[in-house]
């Protein structure tokens, strides 16, 4: 492996191929159940585990330090903050992320990663202890049913009942994870099981008749595509992060440009196509850019490239996109049509529906629905006050300028999440990084963590930025510790503006100011101690001009986290916006002008 | 109302004929009962996640049997649900997302049979015990078990027969009812039906 290499070459190299030869050696060796889980994960190429001890788990430890595995072990201080490192890895990396955790409270730690890493289709795999199996239904200490807990929430679950079964198990669970759309996988390891000693066997082909991928993607429709994006006029694509985990981006940018289409993303679509391309409308939606809603209502022909019609992508899905026919290329069949009628669907690969798609279509002539859109960005660009006050857009431009696009930003949820979508002008796939499907907040400070180890596993050379809320910023701020112990150079931006800002929001606009239970003033932190506390370097700012030197200082801070501290304006609202259930015509643009903006 | 109806663009009342919903606002909403046949891993796990899918997304479950196949490591099951055509293509694609879902077969509208098995117990004397036994011959069904005062009956017929059945027997005083629910077979000469 070179030195440095880069994130997508990294995400397109089959995991396994470096795992599956480290474990030739132990095949048909008697060992342990936990020893046999140890070259499992080694066959994986599992870079780097995520984990916490307990006592179900305790053999696995145990052999950790006797077999002396080839990967890293990463203590994390709460088992959420392991999946969400997890989580981080793998968006980071395109790699499956993994997490071991005991039984009970630490398998039911991990249910909000899970369900998170679901939502957004994140391939994880977490390994739960369990009591053992003649005590399982029993109400044992520590017991939880985590089949039953986790089953709604993983792409799939399994029980281990024999030493034996780990290796196959375990090798199922990382294909689920990472083909089709990728997801959460959930394997539930009885102590006795990892206890008994069983034989270590490896067998590299997968067979699971219930499970495959679809390729829906045959002449007739690549015909009916083609003939569609001929006769459009006002076509658009929006794309989602199916793009990105399809590895597809690149593919994309080039079938945009030679088409000459415009193209709009999802939160998770940021980085797929470049946010500096005169084509790029930026993002669409609840808090997209006005005109490239604009452009989605007015549009005749929408090509959904890996999305699925969020509703914070739609609004009231009844009047979205009223005259445009819909293709939709997605992985998961059950995304088509579920939201949105699809007139012509590839149940298919993303890069591979667009690679066959690609030498079909001839450019496009359409300049007078690209003036027409010019038209909508002049009308209603995106602004912030310039009036002297520490606000967070302003923090936003500085950290972009900083780092130029090339750093892999996670972001939180709230506020802080939307500003950063709508101020960091993402241009990689890979380097966005947030909560949309479950909104979890405390995500941004662990995921950073695991996508600071990701890249250092794979020799990607990219600064990890983490943006926060102060809300959010507290749920697992103890992983701080963590990147500190580990030397992760975390730039690690808190945007305190002493609210649960994004409810602080609706509290305004939809409650008529009562702030009830959004004011945090009383209960934060001094954040500024609690970083140091933690090991970690730390900085402030409460006016403009000192931005500017707070982020150069911080740059050059490169063996520990670094936490910045950006006092903004407790008021700053998130513009435009789509009230909840409105239709993306009815964009409010400003707190002066509640009336929408149609 | 119907000035809305009006208004749907030609974009969107191609979406809602394809959803099975109303075009007009207030329009009967066009939902059907399906008969779904699955075929699942013969494990228990495979069988409570096809169940909870309904219920976490928040489907009809109007019956579900199961029970395995000639093939002793695959279960069948057979499920009944309603919902436009949209909820019902929903289902579908929900179920085979299942990892453990091996092959979904929608049978409505196709040449099927369906049987439900039902069994009831009847207070019944003198009499009405002979009308009773009367019913039960026109519908081909059996005395399993009989008492002074009550007869247990086993009625095997499409759920139609079925329902008309117990409904007869409600006059009489019906003791317990317990029903199967359906299980449904494409007619030979049929491959497997549609794979969906
Ligand atoms: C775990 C969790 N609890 C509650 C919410 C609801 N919620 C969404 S945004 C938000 C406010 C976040 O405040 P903060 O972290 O300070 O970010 P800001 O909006 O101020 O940038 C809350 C409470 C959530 N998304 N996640
Ligand atoms: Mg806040």
């Amino acid at each position: 492996m070179s030195s440095t290499s880069t994130a997508a070459a990294v995400a397109e190299t089959p995991q396994r191929l470096r795992g599956r030869d480290a474990v030739q050696q132990y095949i048909g060796k008697k060992m342990s159940g936990a020893e046999i889980f140890l070259h499992a994960l080694e066959a994986e190429d599992a870079r780097v585990v995520f984990g916490h001890p307990g006592g179900a788990v305790i053999h696995v430890y145990d052999e950790m330090a006797r077999v002396k595995p080839n990967f890293q072990h990463v203590l994390v201080r709460h088992e959420q903050g392991g999946t969400h490192a997890a989580e981080g890895y793998a968006k980071a990396t395109g790699q499956v992320g993994t997490v071991l955790v005991t039984s009970g409270p630490g398998a039911t730690n991990t249910v909000t990663g899970i369900a998170d890493a679901f939502m957004d289709s994140v391939p994880i795999v977490v390994f739960t202890g369990q009591v053992p199996m003649p005590l399982i239904g029993n109400d044992a200490f520590q017991e939880t049913d985590t089949l039953g807990v986790t089953r709604s929430i993983t792409k799939h679950n399994y029980l281990v009942r024999s030493p034996d079964d780990i290796p196959r198990i375990v090798h199922e669970a990382y294909h689920l994870a990472r083909t089709g759309r990728p997801g959460p996988v959930v394997v539930d390891l009885p102590k006795d099981v990892l206890m008994a000693e069983g034989v270590f066997q490896f067998d590299d082909e997968i067979h699971m008749r219930g499970y495959s991928v679809p390729d829906e993607c045959d002449e007739i429709r690549l015909h009916r595509a083609v003939r569609m994006i001929e006769k459009s006029q006002r076509p658009l694509l929006y794309v989602g992060g199916g793009t990105i985990n399809s590895n597809a981006a690149e593919v994309l940018t080039e079938f945009a440009h030679h088409l000459n289409i415009p193209v709009t993303t999802s939160l998770h679509g940021l980085g797929a196509f470049p946010e500096d391309d005169p084509l790029s409308l930026g993002m669409l939606g609840m808090h997209g850019m006005w005109w490239a809603n604009q452009a989605v209502q007015h549009a005749d022909l929408i090509i959904a490239v890996g999305a699925r019609f969020d509703d914070r992508v739609t609004g009231m899905v009844d009047r979205w996109a009223p005259h445009a026919a819909i293709i939709h290329i997605e992985i998961d069949k059950s995304c088509i049509s579920k939201n949105i009628y699809a007139d012509l669907a590839f149940n298919a690969d993303v890069k591979s529906v667009l690679e066959q798609l690609r030498p079909l279509v001839k450019p496009k002539k359409v300049k007078r629905w690209l003036n027409n859109i010019q038209d909508w960005r002049d009308e209603c660009p995106l602004t912030y006050a310039d009036d002297g006050e520490l606000r967070p857009q302003y923090v936003l431009e500085k950290l972009r300028a900083k780092s130029g696009g090339d750093a892999v930003v996670c972001t939180d949820v709230g506020q802080n999440q939307m500003w950063a979508a709508q101020y960091l002008k993402f241009t990689q796939p890979r380097t966005h990084i947030t909560s949309g499907g479950l909104g979890t907040m405390g995500f941004s400070l662990p995921a950073a963590l695991g996508a600071g180890f990701g890249l250092r596993a794979y020799g990607i050379d990219k600064t990890v930025i983490s943006i926060n809320g102060d809300g959010g910023f507290m749920m697992n701020a103890q992983e701080l510790a963590v990147a500190a112990a580990h030397g992760i150079p975390l730039k690690v931006v808190i945007m305190n503006n002493n609210f649960l800002g994004m409810v602080r929001q609706w509290q305004e606009l939809f409650h008529e100011n009562r702030f009830s239970h959004t004011d945090l003033t009383d209960t934060n932190p001094d954040f500024v101690q609690l970083a140091r506390a933690s090991r970690c370097a730390a900085l402030r700012a409460e006016r403009p001009d000192q931005v500017d030197e707070v982020i150069e200082k911080a740059w050059k801070i490169n063996d520990r986290p670094v936490v910045m501290e950006f006092r903004v304006v407790k008021e700053e609202m998130v513009f435009p916006m789509v009230p909840a259930g409105k239709s993306s015509d009815e964009m409010i643009t400003s707190r002066h002008a509640p009336e929408t903006f149609v | 109302m119907n000035e809305e109806a009006i208004t749907l663009t030609p974009q969107q009342l191609i979406r809602k004929r394809a959803a099975g919903e109303p075009v007009e606002p207030g329009g009967p909403p066009q939902s059907q009962q399906h008969i779904i046949n699955v075929l699942v891993e013969n494990s228990m796990g495979a069988l409570i996640r096809v169940v909870n899918m309904f219920s976490a997304r928040g489907f009809n479950l109007d019956s579900v049997t199961v029970g395995v196949t000639e093939d002793s490591t695959i279960s069948r099951m057979c499920i009944v649900t309603r919902g436009n055509d949209r909820v019902i293509s929903q289902i579908i694609r929900q179920l085979n997302r299942l990892v453990d879902t091996i092959a979904v077969y929608d049978v409505t509208g196709t040449d099927f049979v369906e049987r439900e098995l039902c069994m009831i117990k009847v207070r019944c004397t003198g009499a009405k015990r002979s009308e009773v036994l009367q019913i039960n011959e026109i519908f081909r069904g059996r005395v399993v078990d009989v008492t002074p005062d009550i007869l247990a009956l086993e009625i095997v017929g499409p759920t139609r027969k079925v329902d008309a059945f117990v409904n007869l027997m409600r006059t009489h005083g019906i003791e317990e009812v317990a029903r199967s629910g359906r299980v449904a077979m494409q007619r030979a000469l049929q491959p497997a039906g549609s794979e969906i």
